[in-house]
């Protein structure tokens, strides 16, 4: 048995009445990659914030190599020799990678002996884990790939020996993700210890030696990778069995409801983010978009859903235009039978401080089921939100709770139930399930496959490509602004990666 | 030469009109830098020339009463920190909550302390910081050109005027050149980075705001015992708000908040000097020409400062995340 890099035992914490730790036991072996892969909200990232200082537990005890420490800031775990990577990177975007890398480790009063020693040791960390980037850069114009990179090689600065990645991957493309685990790989090789943090069960398996699965706030197990399957990892995060890749019959796509053609859309900064892209959507067909955040797939929807002007370009809608570069609005498209389900819930989707049954109609208070004379019908409006709590299992079952306290799946499912109850002809989503749970993410599925199967048109736009490629019937790949390529459902990963990533751009467009 | 002369006059006012916006928008660069947005400039800088000028006449001594000025400058900023730093209060309301305390406070407390309708006394030759000599300065004062440049312009100003210029160089090297200077511009930008590299955001923001308490109190005693000779009543009329604007036209650097400050210094002076004199044979109303650097303030920021991206995490206080 290998020592053990990592030790907690018995470690609980609270917010308020919410119990985010419960009596966790973890061990983790020195040497190893770790996987620590829960839902939403089951605690992984409490617990790794109690590893790294940012809270303290109530109760319990860490062992960093055998030795109990206390952990109060996070100065004491990199002391402890523990780095951390986080989801949101921690770094000063207009400061070059040197300047980012010694910050709170400079050593001395005055910047120029440590800037030399960073940028000798730097060289070194480059050699000895093939970790190459420009000392010089400045940090906001590297891509995201470089940019976690960076933030690798300020724990290693700091002389961690254990590494915990927070969801290292939702930002990075299936080639950057792929280098990452070869870097990774190659950390433990030199004896480094890894902790990884995700939702992602592909990479637990593709990369991890042990996995501990939590579930609402308590460890629910732990295994040797080797030995488990993708199934049963679900099983155990969702504490029931889950269909991972949702079934669905043949589209059965009938006349086209959606045309898009030459469509140009630029941003507030005058980039062009969508360059002369056409498409057509059919009746009874999800048509999904892939691509690497920021290529344009955000400004597309945006266009089509009247949010965003377009620069030139036409859209038709049943055979009738949308005039996307005039006077298009959101509240028209409803009319006209066209719903958005924008992919940032928080600022656009929902106004968190309402209470759930104002979100549930917001956008159709005006029709008349909802409307008593000029004023609200108050009892319409939340008979008609107890009934989409009912139909979309949306918990809590309060109508009268604000938003902001429902989970991120669940207020996903508010936004959901909102669009599809008015049965559009087209449905537009982006990032149906961005920040949603397993066990929400089947069920947003199922209701998409259903809305196809009555004869709708659903757009989708998302960056997970496992998600693309088990919704759609047709697998459209954005990359730079440009559509550069279509693909059935049955195209593999790799191919799609290559066209996300720019590669086939060539042949793509011929 | 009357030309020249005329023009080494107006650079001269130049530089001393220039010193106390100067300071202050150093001051306000160090605040703003660090994340902490600060409209209470103005206040601060009141207070400091109060009680700059009370603690001169008070002790009878320059010094005693620029460490006053320096204190009470340092007090408020530091309860500008306590409402935005510790208690993430919104900046904006707390700055303009300092500058009506100032705008009151001074009159209030001048009033009952000397009885002088809210000014202070007179202050005499060692209470004030009077002009210095630069040696060689009378020597060189014939010869043309150069020697009127050195012994007008450059020569026979206060203590305070050489360290307000001294200290463009000397900010320039703290953010630039030390530690301390690279955590203020970082916890500006990203405080969430800060605070994971095990730095203290609110320690090192409180530090930003006593570097911003010391310089206002420099910047009004430098109004209350150089440029005048005791304290009046909301004397600082909106210097603090034009150093506001300076800093935002001069992107949080250093070098050019020094420029910036000249040609804010220069319109004013340039107003004062041609009040009264025809151009072009008309006679301007002396209320524009006094409107003059405001115009001029307004038509700049709006329209030729191109794009000012101001510090990432300024006007936001720091919450730890989740």
């Amino acid at each position: 048995m290998a020592e053990l890099a990592i030790a907690l035992s018995g470690i609980n914490k609270s917010f308020g009445p919410v119990h985010a730790n419960r009596d966790i036991n973890l061990e983790v072996q020195r040497g190893t990659i770790h996987g620590i892969i829960g839902e939403n909200g089951a605690g992984k990232s409490t617990l790794m914030s109690i590893l790294y200082g940012f809270y303290q537990a109530d109760s319990g005890e860490i062992r960093v190599n055998g030795k109990p420490v206390s952990i109060k800031t996070p100065n004491d775990a990199i002391a402890a020799g523990i780095g951390m990577v986080h989801q949101h990177f921690m770094l000063v975007e207009n400061f070059t990678v040197l300047e980012n890398i010694i910050l709170g480790a400079e050593g001395e009063p005055l910047l120029n002996k440590s800037i030399a020693k960073a940028r000798s040791e730097l060289a070194r960390l480059e050699r000895e884990y093939g970790l190459e980037v420009d000392p010089d850069a400045l940090i906001e114009e590297l891509p995201v790939g470089l940019q976690q990179r960076v933030e690798i090689l300020k724990a290693l600065y700091r002389g961690a020996d254990i590494l915990i990645l927070d969801e290292p991957t939702g930002v990075l493309t299936p080639a950057e993700a792929d280098h990452l685990f070869r870097i990774l790989k190659q950390l433990k090789e030199q004896g480094k210890t890894v902790i990884l943090i995700t939702h992602k069960l592909r990479e637990i398996m593709a990369i991890t030696d042990n996995v501990s699965v939590m579930r609402q706030g308590t460890m629910v197990a732990t295994r040797e990778t080797k030995g488990t399957t993708v199934e049963e990892l679900a099983e155990l995060m969702v504490g029931r069995r889950v269909l991972l890749r949702v079934q669905k019959g043949e589209a059965n796509p009938g006349e086209v409801k959606l045309s898009v053609r030459n469509l140009t859309v630029r941003d507030s900064r005058k980039v062009t983010m969508v360059d002369d892209v056409s498409f057509d959507i059919r009746a009874g067909e999800i048509v999904g978009i892939a691509g690497v955040a920021g290529n344009g797939q955000s400004e597309l929807i945006e266009a089509i859903a009247g949010t965003r002007r377009a620069v030139s370009g036409t859209v038709m809608l049943d055979g009738k235009p949308i005039d996307v570069t005039g006077t298009a609005d959101p509240g028209e498209l409803r009319d006209r039978g066209l719903a958005h389900v924008p992919e940032d819930r928080h600022h656009v989707g929902l106004v968190l401080a309402f209470e759930e049954a104002e979100n549930s109609i917001l956008g159709y208070q005006d029709k008349p089921q909802y409307l008593n004379g000029p004023f609200l019908n108050l009892k319409a409006i939340e008979d008609d939100a107890r009934a989409k709590i009912q139909a979309y299992d949306i918990r809590p079952t309060n109508p009268h709770l604000r938003t902001a306290n429902f989970s991120g799946g669940n207020q996903q499912k508010i936004v959901l139930a909102r669009e599809i109850e008015q049965d559009p002809g087209v449905l537009v989503v982006g990032q149906p399930t961005r920040g949603v749970d397993v066990g929400a993410i089947e069920f947003i599925h199922k209701r998409l496959i259903a809305m196809r199967d009555a004869g709708k048109a659903v757009l989708v736009i998302s960056v997970e490509l496992d998600e693309i490629r088990s919704l759609s019937d047709r697998i459209l790949v954005m990359f730079a602004g440009r559509i550069v390529g279509e693909r059935g459902p049955e195209a593999t990963e790799g191919e799609l990666g290559l066209l996300m990533a720019g590669v086939e751009h060539k042949e793509a467009a011929e | 030469m009357d030309f020249l002369n005329a023009l080494v006059l107006i650079l001269d006012s130049t530089i001393r009109l220039s010193v106390p916006l100067l300071l202050a928008c150093l001051a306000g660069l160090y605040s703003e830098r660090a994340g902490v947005f600060d409209i209470g400039l103005e206040g601060k800088m009141l207070a400091g020339a109060f009680a700059g000028a009370a603690g001169a006449a008070v002790t009878g001594s320059a010094w005693l009463g620029l460490l006053c000025g320096i204190l009470v400058s340092v007090g408020m900023a530091l309860v500008h920190g306590f409402a935005s730093i510790t208690h993430r209060g919104n900046q904006i309301v707390s700055g303009v909550a300092i500058n009506f305390i100032a705008a009151g406070s001074t009159i209030i407390l001048g009033q009952a302390w000397f009885q002088q309708g809210g000014r202070t006394p007179a202050l005499g030759a060692a209470q004030r910081f009077e002009a210095i000599e630069l040696p060689g300065a009378a020597a060189l004062r014939d010869v043309p050109l150069i020697g009127q440049i050195y012994s007008e312009l450059i020569s026979g100003h206060s203590l305070l005027t050489y360290f307000a210029f001294l200290m463009v160089p000397f900010t320039w090297w703290v953010l630039y050149r030390t530690r301390f200077g690279l955590r203020l511009r970082a916890v500006g930008e990203n405080p969430a980075a800060v605070d994971t590299a095990g730095v203290s955001v609110a320690w090192l923001r409180y530090r930003a705001v006593i570097c911003t308490g010391i310089l206002t109190g420099i910047a009004g005693c430098y109004l209350s015992m150089v440029q005048n000779a005791g304290f009046v009543k909301d004397m600082t009329a909106g210097k603090g708000f034009i150093a506001l604007a300076a800093l935002i036209f001069a992107k949080w650097k250093p070098v050019n908040a020094m420029f910036a400050c000249l040609l804010f210094g220069f319109l004013d002076a340039a107003s004062i000097r041609l009040q009264g004199t025809p151009i072009m044979g008309v006679r301007v109303p002396v209320q524009l020409m006094q409107a003059l650097p405001y115009i001029l303030t307004v038509i700049l920021l709006a329209g030729f400062i191109g794009k000012a991206i101001p510090p990432r995490a300024g006007g936001v206080p720091y919450v730890k995340e989740r």
